[in-house]
Parts: structure tokens; C-alpha cells; sequence
């Protein structure tokens, strides 16, 4: 019973949802260039079936490789701001005001620093995007670390490699989770961000390209809807591996 | 310099250094322990007993004075201490069970699993947790947690047990459950205990010596000498012989907080 409400809900606020969208145009009468409804979108969705997956896979992928290179280095950089003030009180004004520029702007100039390098460049902006979430939770989290918890490993000459991994590590799990549900979906607009304005041929956004220029407008809601899916998968992803590792954190429901 | 005494404590002086200047807090402090002892100390807040604590633990080392373990210098962390906070410091990520087992990760790193849990399961037996060992922290009371953290302190059979305040967020019912529960555990299990406390009572019921430190910066003010039966009950507490200690402690640490006027 319960299962079946966990599915059936979301399912039905989506098909609810897809009405009032459908409604909506038919009501006003809107041609397809003002708003695609939903029922355009099958045609456009088989029309491309394969240009879909294959875009999708490389946003995909491109996604999880910019988004796996921010969790190590953002990882690292937390685990540096957390263990020294001295590097906390450097870092962070950088820090923030390089998460403050707009990443848009960034896309031409990583196009002319590495110029044709396109899966780079998309997965860098990925990456650029999505570290600054975990960075900041990650340390927080360690310099927030109550002394007694180190005390009490500590009071057993245990090294610091040893509290780290059996006490920081762990204990700063949940707030790196809060962070990597963030920075997945960052991650994904950095992606999508490069494929648009500065468009190779590419993922999902060359093909919103191609649906612009071709004058396409269902193709373009299409790839919207795509992006979403994709968006929604990633982002289960990291709450199943949530569920894994920091499953503890959840309280038990009285 | 070998002692006939478990923890020497000789002559410490300590100040932390603020941005108005050093901070003394602990000024002359002297503390002797013996082999199996229970060493209560109590003080006016903020006197420098967290600090006591630390000291002992190896944690930090004192400006002045000496602290010897074993007829050692304590010069850093030994794995022969054992340690409670006042926060019991559960490892959420963990089972009660794995909690408890957590410093033979450390101390024992060759002891066998089957050997870590038959120790762990043994000492939850004692405190009355049996039968919790599979639950999260989370799932327990402050009480029962608390309990948990003193079976962690004393897994690895550790010569001396620190505790600080370990009992100073429990009501008062529960604290005098552990109070006994912790009675039991000395029976079965010696150790040598400086237990920092600012209750009274608890250090009547649970000490073999009353340290009374004087108010910031802390030196040895008073020590009473507990002599009541080592099998104390709750009721020992209302004995003529412990109201007289506890009057007096009362007046010693009137006098620690500098308010010796007769403020009857």
C-alpha cells in the first residue's frame, strides 16, 4: 500500500500536470512556435529517437565525469579548509568570488583557452560549476567537528589519518550528500551551459541548438523534457547513494 | 622518579593565551591518586577542570609542573586512558555494539572480532544494555547512551578512566542509577578515576578522595578523604558521617568562590 502510494502519487501530479499543460495551449489556441503541448512531443521524440540517445549520453556522461572531478577536488579542498584556519581565511574570499561570476561568461573564455577540445570544455565547466557546494559543506563539516569527538581517538594515540577516517570522514557524510544534491544538478547546467552557447554538435543542448535554428519548436520542448528526465535520474542517483552511506543520518520515524 | 601513586599531579600551572593576555587557569595544582583509587574533583565553574582532564589524558602539556602516569611523564596521548565527556559522543554511523568496540580498533588492533565482541557485549551486560547492542544511538536514551560511552571509556581495560562531568545533563533519577551502575562496574572491572563532577553528592557516593579546587586560576584547595564503606547504597548519602562531608564541601567551595563572609 504504501509502495504503491510512493508511485502512484508522483504519477498522477505528472499526468495532472501534462493536462493542464495540454489545456493551457488549447485553451489559447497557441500555435506550436508560441508553446509546444504534449502531445507534440511523442512525434518529436520518435522523429529523433536516436539523436536522443546519443546526445543523452554524452550530456550524461560528460555530466558524471565534470561532477566526479568536483567531488575530488572539492573533497580535497574542503578537507584543507577544514584542517587549517589559516588556509580557511585564504581560500574562502577566492572561493566565493569565483562562485559569484556568472559561469555563462566563462564558456567563451574556456572556448578560447582550449580551443576545439570540446569534451573538455564541457566537462570542465561541469566541474568549475559544481565543486564550490561540496568545497564549503565538506569543510564545515570537519571544522565543526566537536573537539571530544577527536579526543576521544586522539586520547588513544590514534594518528590523524586514523581520526579522519574512522570519525571526520564519516561524520561529515550527510552534509556531503546535502552538498552533491546541489551540485549534481550545477553540474548538469555547466554541462548544458557549454553545449548552448558554444555549440558542437554535442549533447542534448546542440540539439536544442538545431531545434532553434531548423525551427523545430516542438524538438526544442522535447530536449527540455529530456534534460528534466536526465536531471531527475542523476539526481536519484546520488540519493540512492545517499541511502547507502549516510542512511544513519535519517532518524527513525516514530 | 617512580611513585607508589597511579596519577602524580605536581605543581601545574597552565594559562591559555588570549587576545587580552594569558589566561591563567590552573596555578599550583596537586593531585595524587592511588593505584585503584576514585579521585572526585570538584570546583566553581570555569575553573580549569576540563583543562585537569586533558592534562591527565596527555592531550596537552602544562606551562609548569609535572604529571606523572605509572611513574611516567605524561608527554602525550597513551592508549592505557579512557575517556567520558559529559556528551557521551556516540558515533551515530554505528550500532551501540560497534561504539563500545571502537578503541580496540585502536589499542588491539590483532584482537580478534569474535574476542572485540564478547568484551563489548560483556561490559553492555553490566551497565544493563544487553539486548541494545544492534540499535543506533539515536534510538536510545540519554541515559542508556551514557552508559554505552562508559562501557567505550573502559573496553581497551584502560589504567585510569577520565571522566568530565559525565553525568551533568542527566535528571536526577537516571544520574543516580549511573552513579550505581558505575559502583557496579568498579567491583568487576578496577580502574583508577579522576571523575570531574561540580555535584556534591556524586562525589561523596562515588569517591575515595574529594579534590576541592579553589575558583580560576585552580589550585588545590581541600582534599577530604572519603571514608564511608566502598559498598555505599543511596542511602549512605543520608548518613550523619556523609552530611557532614557534604557540609563541609559546601563550605569549601563557598570559600572557592570567594564568598567566605559568612553568606550563610
Amino acid at each position: 500500500m504504501e509502495t504503491l502510494q510512493k508511485i502512484a502519487v508522483p504519477l498522477l501530479a505528472m499526468v495532472i500536470f501534462l493536462f493542464l499543460w495540454e489545456g493551457l495551449v488549447w485553451v489559447n489556441d497557441w500555435p506550436n512556435y508560441k508553446m509546444a503541448s504534449p502531445s507534440d512531443l511523442p512525434p518529436a521524440f520518435w522523429k529523433f529517437r536516436w539523436m536522443f540517445l546519443e546526445m543523452g549520453w554524452q550530456t550524461l556522461w560528460r555530466t558524471v565525469v565534470g561532477l566526479g572531478l568536483a567531488v575530488l577536488f572539492g573533497t580535497f579542498l574542503g578537507m584543507v579548509m577544514g584542517f587549517s584556519r589559516v588556509a580557511r581565511d585564504g581560500l574562502y574570499p577566492l572561493l566565493v568570488g569565483f562562485n559569484a561570476i556568472p559561469k555563462a561568461t566563462l564558456v567563451p573564455v574556456i572556448a578560447l583557452i582550449f580551443i576545439g577540445q570540446h569534451d573538455f570544455n564541457t566537462v570542465l565547466m561541469a566541474f568549475l560549476i559544481s565543486f564550490f557546494p561540496i568545497a564549503v559543506s565538506v569543510g564545515i563539516g570537519l571544522s565543526t567537528l566537536e573537539p571530544e569527538y577527536r579526543d576521544i581517538l586522539r586520547s588513544l594515540g590514534a594518528s590523524r589519518l586514523t581520526i579522519f577516517r574512522k570519525i571526520a570522514l564519516p561524520k561529515t557524510l550527510p552534509e556531503f550528500f546535502g552538498a552533491l544534491k546541489v551540485s549534481v544538478t550545477l553540474a548538469f547546467i555547466g554541462t548544458n551551459l557549454v553545449e548552448i552557447v558554444s555549440p558542437h554538435g554535442r549533447g542534448l543542448g546542440a540539439l536544442f541548438k538545431s531545434g532553434e535554428t531548423n525551427g523545430d519548436y516542438p524538438l526544442m520542448f522535447a530536449v527540455l523534457i529530456a534534460l528534466a528526465v536526465l536531471g531527475i535520474v542523476l539526481y536519484y542517483a546520488v540519493l540512492v547513494l545517499e541511502r547507502i552511506f549516510a542512511g544513519w543520518a535519517e532518524r527513525p520515524q516514530s | 622518579m617512580p611513585t607508589e601513586n597511579l596519577i602524580d599531579i605536581k605543581g601545574v600551572r597552565h594559562a591559555y593565551r588570549t587576545k587580552a593576555g594569558p589566561l591563567p587557569v590552573l596555578d599550583g595544582l596537586d593531585i595524587s591518586v592511588p593505584q585503584g583509587e576514585f579521585c572526585a574533583v570538584v570546583g566553581p565553574s570555569g575553573c580549569g577542570k576540563s583543562t585537569l582532564t586533558r592534562l591527565v589524558a596527555g592531550l596537552m602539556m602544562p606551562d609548569e609542573g609535572e604529571v606523572w602516569l605509572h611513574g611516567e611523564r605524561v608527554k602525550s596521548p597513551r592508549n592505557t586512558v579512557g575517556m567520558a565527556f559529559q556528551n557521551p559522543v556516540m558515533l551515530e554511523w554505528r550500532t551501540i555494539l560497534e561504539n563500545v568496540i571502537l578503541p580496540l580498533e585502536i589499542v588491539a588492533p590483532r584482537m580478534s572480532r569474535a574476542q572485540r565482541v564478547d568484551r563489548a557485549m560483556a561490559l553492555l551486560e553490566l551497565v544493563g544494555l544487553k539486548g541494545f547492542e544492534a540499535k543506533r544511538p539515536s534510538q536510545l536514551s540519554g541515559g542508556m547512551r551514557q552508559r554505552a560511552s562508559l562501557c567505550r571509556a573502559i573496553v581497551h581495560k584502560p589504567d585510569v578512566l577520565i571522566m568530565d562531568e559525565p553525568f551533568g545533563a542527566l535528571d536526577n533519577f537516571t544520574r543516580e542509577d549511573l552513579w550505581q551502575t558505575m559502583r557496579d562496574l568498579r567491583a568487576k572491572e578496577p580502574f583508577t578515576c579522576v571523575l570531574i563532577t561540580h555535584d556534591l553528592r556524586e562525589s561523596v557516593f562515588l569517591g575515595d578522595q574529594v579534590v576541592v579546587l579553589s575558583g580560576r586560576p585552580a589550585r588545590t584547595q581541600h582534599i577530604l578523604n572519603v571514608d564511608l564503606p566502598a559498598d555505599r547504597t543511596l542511602e549512605s548519602l543520608y548518613t550523619q558521617q556523609a552530611q557532614d562531608m557534604l557540609h563541609l564541601l559546601r563550605d569549601q567551595i563557598r570559600i572557592a568562590q570567594g564568598r567566605d563572609g559568612g553568606a550563610h
